[in-house]
């Protein structure tokens, strides 16, 4: 038998939770070290999961399945395929960077790592599900632990808010989702959760055009789309620097992926009677979005809405339809999650040192923290879409696919290119070349070696990806020939 | 060898990266050593582009050296660069002007490895520009070249001047790098979505091929608009973002706040390379890629260029910072690059337009040496009088005789004294455009005119008049250093212009050959 290494990536941050809490609480030292042991057994699994996948051979791959409840066609059947590979990864390395920034955690270190490990084990669970059920499953496993990590561990003033009002959209979406999940399960007539299986199911167009919104919006909400998109700045600011990292690096992508896993594969027909309307409100997320940022003035609320930007854009390749829109969509959520990874450390570090996110308050933190300005440069650019960094990569094809199929919206979402590079060099010229105001010399400290792996290892996937895109590109591209053969190559 | 010779361009290409790599092992601390060790490497690109000038056979047409991989397999994108003539001189341009640059900047003492390191990021994509032919590669070194110039500018250039914007009193040079920054993504918006189509259109981004097939789509419709229609808009975005970048008039207002807030190194490499990104961008994707659209619209981009050259004189003739008077020159100066340009695309395929062309190449590697030598005199007159006010010099020649022979020399080059090269390449540029476009001939002589005024205002301003006595014992000589920086420059100009044939005979046969002239 071959080796159950998805299971064990999956199953990793669950079993290190439960013996993190089995250290006596006031051993922190040890509990940090086993949660960073155990994140980088998961990363190192990760890495090999992305770089053994069989291009060439594409399709699904380290596929186990198991019969779980086989009475109701439920089975435990996890596998990847190119699409969801490479988010695969993305995990793996948030959650080790997570662990690293967050050595610092004071406050019932213990408690905090393992809700972390058990979110992580939901997101985990939810890239590599086949199975319909399987992905609900993991996905409440996700949404639970992020309630309590921002209501105990968050920004005191808007903490218990932020928490609920997250938690909320997210289980409304869920509900939603979960609708539609049920009347295919009935409709298909397989009695099966499989969700190969599943693809072939042949709904017929009328059921598929009434079904196809429940699930899309109801995982689309935690992708963050427009209208529903502002639990996510919110929840972003309020939460703890890993938990944001989390949250918008990894959590968003949650949504976005199982909208197209359940939403576009399974009820393609549906798909492409709604995605020309779908695309509006997702071109609103790109530009509004980005507008938004640019007026903010907390720092960590610019970050915030740039995620809601940058998830529209995610969206709007979706909605393409096209090979191209997919592709760029697909690394766009790779490339995506790294970038806003990068960017919340960097806040959270800021903060850390000068206790306020207020813009016009900082300045001339490169004096003290070179790296971490080089850092969020790195972020800066790759989220304005600089060729030579990832968010090229992906941005180029997503306007690809936009010509191939709404060319006019190209133009309208070329412009959030320009306010986001606006914004972002405002922060950096201000926050980090600006000048030091006087109560902060001689206060701020450089941030400690840990932190500076974190971020020199996000920022150089940032860099690698955008000047050798075959790292990554034709896997995702294997990924979306899957999606446009039950799409019946459209 | 092979080895070198198979990968020439590469090797050009990322020299300058690895180089930026080495400086970021040694000690912050160690400026002098940074300084020596980049002046260095930045040698070697140098040598390797006069090897690569040497191994160029300009008698064989198309282009040289070539090297292709697979870089974006989904969208048909490669890593595909090649030099023909234009593109050669345009290389050995850039890595001529970077290593004096580099010797240049040796009395910077802010974070000399950061700066250097820039410079080499900043050298990459400029070479990147001119030396791929694949239409998305092209895009990525276009615009990553802005984020070393922002950074030069936004923290290297000068530190005492404000700026009142909206009633709030900001650092200038925060406002030049913001204004440039913003102006050229902006411009290169409509560049990106026309890429985009292109590629989407066709299927391909790799120029050899574009060049067949694009400008051969001339019937039918594209997303239900009129092929017509699409294409005029996509010429237009194109036009815009190298006009941007030139700059041509009215599109110009960016130039003269970067060029006089940069870095003394950062303006000579601004107009001496970046400038010329723009044109090539004329040369290598505007005339090949849209020949009926240019041949359209080429009547309103002459008309730009000779307001440009008109205005900018004017303008440059209206200064009293002399730093700003040359930035002004450079919109001048360029402009002739423009109305050779748009001349030539009138009438392709006349022997007229071949002499236009090769006039407009000319020019752009000519204004690179005057360009980059004018602003590297005003900085070192700067540094010594922490002035760039004309009216506060005044009769310094006695004081610095070499200095003024130098200066002297650097602006006759600029205002187009025959024995020296800019004289060459306008005389070509106006001999190719009065066939073709007499008018606009005739009024950019207007130009002409008042570049001998504010050439001689500058020269003046400095040089003679009553000796302002608060310089005496503060103006030194210009040094050993400095004359090393000047003098590969002024040896050039010298040399093209009494016998220009060894780099017109490069350029020439490349125009002919490419534009398909005869």
């Amino acid at each position: 038998m071959q080796f159950p290494v998805l299971s064990v990536i999956v199953f990793t941050p669950i079993i290190a939770a439960i013996i993190i809490l089995l250290i006596p609480s006031d051993r922190k030292t040890e509990t940090r070290v086993a949660a960073l042991a155990a994140a980088t057994f998961a990363l190192g699994l990760s890495i090999w999961v992305y770089f053994s996948y069989d291009v060439q051979a594409s399709g699904y791959q380290f596929v186990e399945k198991y019969a779980w409840l086989p009475q109701f066609g439920i089975s435990y059947f996890v596998g990847v395929d190119g699409m969801s590979a490479p988010l695969v990864l993305l995990t793996g390395l948030v959650m080790f960077t997570g662990v690293l920034i967050s050595w610092g955690i004071d406050d019932r270190p213990r408690e905090f790592f393992a809700f972390l490990f058990i979110l992580a084990t939901g997101v985990f669970g939810v890239f590599v599900a086949l199975d319909l059920f399987m992905l609900f499953f993991f996905y409440e496993i996700a949404v639970f632990p992020m309630y309590l990590l921002i209501a105990i561990w968050g920004w005191k003033v808007t903490r218990e808010y932020a928490a609920m009002k997250l938690t909320l959209y997210l289980f409304i979406g869920s509900v939603i989702a979960l609708v539609g999940a049920l009347g295919m399960y009935y409709a298909s007539g397989l009695g099966t959760f499989d969700m190969i299986a599943l693809e072939g199911a042949g709904f017929s167009a009328a059921f598929q055009k009434i079904v196809f919104p429940f699930v899309f919006f109801g995982f689309a909400i935690l992708g963050g789309i427009f209208p529903f998109h502002n639990w996510s700045p919110d929840g972003h600011v309020a939460a703890p620097t890993a938990v944001s990292m989390f949250h918008a690096g990894v959590l968003m992508k949650l949504g976005a992926f199982a909208a197209l896993r359940v939403g576009i594969m399974l009820l393609p027909e549906g798909a492409k009677y709604h995605m020309s309307w779908i695309i509006l409100l997702t071109l609103v997320n790109v530009v509004y979005g980005a507008f938004i940022a640019f007026v903010q003035t907390d720092f960590k609320y610019v970050i915030g809405f740039s995620s809601v930007s940058h998830m529209g854009l995610v969206l709007m390749g979706f909605a393409t339809l096209t090979s191209d829109g997919l592709l760029g969509a697909g690394v766009q959520m790779f490339s995506h999650g790294i970038m806003t990874a990068l960017f919340f450390a960097v806040v959270g570090m800021v903060y850390d040192q000068t206790h306020t996110r207020e813009i016009p308050k900082l300045g001339g933190v490169r004096l003290v923290m070179p790296i971490v300005t080089i850092a969020f440069i790195v972020g800066g650019l790759v989220s304005m879409g600089m060729p030579g960094f990832s968010g090229f990569v992906a941005e180029f094809p997503i306007f690809m696919g936009l010509w191939d199929s709404y060319p006019w919206i190209a133009w309208v979402a070329v412009i959030s290119i320009v306010i986001t590079a606006a914004y972002i060099i405002r922060i950096i010229g201000k926050v980090f070349f600006g000048k030091i105001p006087e109560e902060f010399k001689g206060h701020l400290q450089d941030v400690r070696v840990l932190d500076k792996v974190a971020l020199v290892l996000l920022s150089a996937i940032l860099i690698i990806v955008g000047i050798y895109p075959t790292i990554m590109v034709p896997m995702v591209q294997s990924g979306v020939e899957n999606v446009l053969r039950l799409l019946g190559g459209a | 060898m092979e080895f070198i010779t198979e990968h020439l361009l590469s090797l050009i290409l990322f020299t300058p990266v690895l180089s930026a790599v080495v400086l970021m092992f040694i000690a912050g601390d160690q400026d002098k050593l940074i300084r020596w060790v980049a002046l260095g490497l930045s040698l070697i690109p140098l040598a390797l582009s006069i090897f690569l000038w040497v191994n160029f056979n300009s008698d064989q047409a198309g282009f040289q050296f070539q090297e292709q991989y697979t870089w974006y397999s989904p969208i048909n994108a490669s890593y595909h660069v090649g030099v023909d003539g234009i593109s050669l001189t345009m290389v050995l341009l850039t890595t001529l002007l970077t290593p004096l640059s580099i010797l240049a900047s040796f009395t910077i003492k802010d974070r000399v490895k950061t700066y250097m390191v820039l410079f080499f990021l900043l050298e990459m994509g400029m070479l990147g520009v001119f030396l791929s032919l694949d239409l998305l590669i092209f895009f990525v070194f276009w615009e990553f070249g802005l984020v070393p110039m922002y950074f030069l500018i936004n923290q290297w250039g000068s530190e005492k001047d404000t700026r009142k914007i909206f009633g709030r009193e900001i650092n200038a040079r925060t406002y030049a790098s913001y204004k440039f920054m913003i102006y050229t993504i902006a411009g290169s918006l409509g560049l990106l979505l026309a890429i985009q189509m292109i590629g989407v259109v066709t299927g391909t981004f790799d120029l050899l091929e574009l060049y067949r097939v694009w400008p051969s789509i001339s019937e039918g419709t594209l997303f239900g608009v009129p092929v017509v229609t699409v294409k005029a808009f996509a010429f237009w975005a194109f036009v815009v973002a190298f006009a941007i970048k030139v700059p041509v008039w009215p599109f110009h207002t960016w130039l003269p706040d970067a060029h006089t807030e940069a870095p003394t190194a950062g303006s000579m490499i601004l107009a001496g390379v970046l400038l010329k990104l723009g044109a090539y961008g004329f040369l290598r994707f505007v005339l090949p890629l849209y020949p009926e659209e240019s041949h359209r619209y080429a009547l309103v981009l002459g008309f730009l260029a000779v307001m440009g050259i008109i205005w900018g004189a004017f303008s440059a003739y209206g200064q009293t910072d002399f730093k700003r008077l040359v930035a002004y020159s450079s919109v001048s100066h360029m402009g002739f690059v423009v109305l050779g340009i748009a001349a030539a695309a009138y009438a392709i395929n006349t022997q007229d337009a071949a002499i236009a062309l090769e006039g407009a190449v000319l020019q752009m590697f000519n204004h690179g040496l005057s360009a980059a030598a004018m602003f590297f005199l005003v900085g070192v007159l700067y540094e010594r009088t922490h002035t760039r006010n004309l009216n506060e010099y005044g009769g310094l020649f006695p004081l610095i005789p070499v200095y003024g022979g130098i200066l002297i020399f650097t602006s006759m080059a600029s205002l187009g004294l025959p024995g020296l090269n800019g004289f060459i390449s306008e005389f070509l540029v106006v001999r190719g455009t009065w066939p073709i476009f007499t008018l606009f001939t005739i009024l950019s002589t207007i130009g002409l005119l008042f570049t001998g005024a504010y050439i001689l205002k500058g020269i003046m301003g400095v040089l003679h008049g009553p000796l302002n006595k608060d310089w005496i014992g503060h103006v030194s000589e210009i040094n050993p250093r400095e004359i090393f920086v000047i003098a590969p420059l002024m040896v050039l100009m010298l040399w093209i212009g009494v016998w220009p044939a060894w780099i017109l005979n490069v350029i020439d046969k490349a125009v002919i050959w490419f534009y398909g002239i005869y």
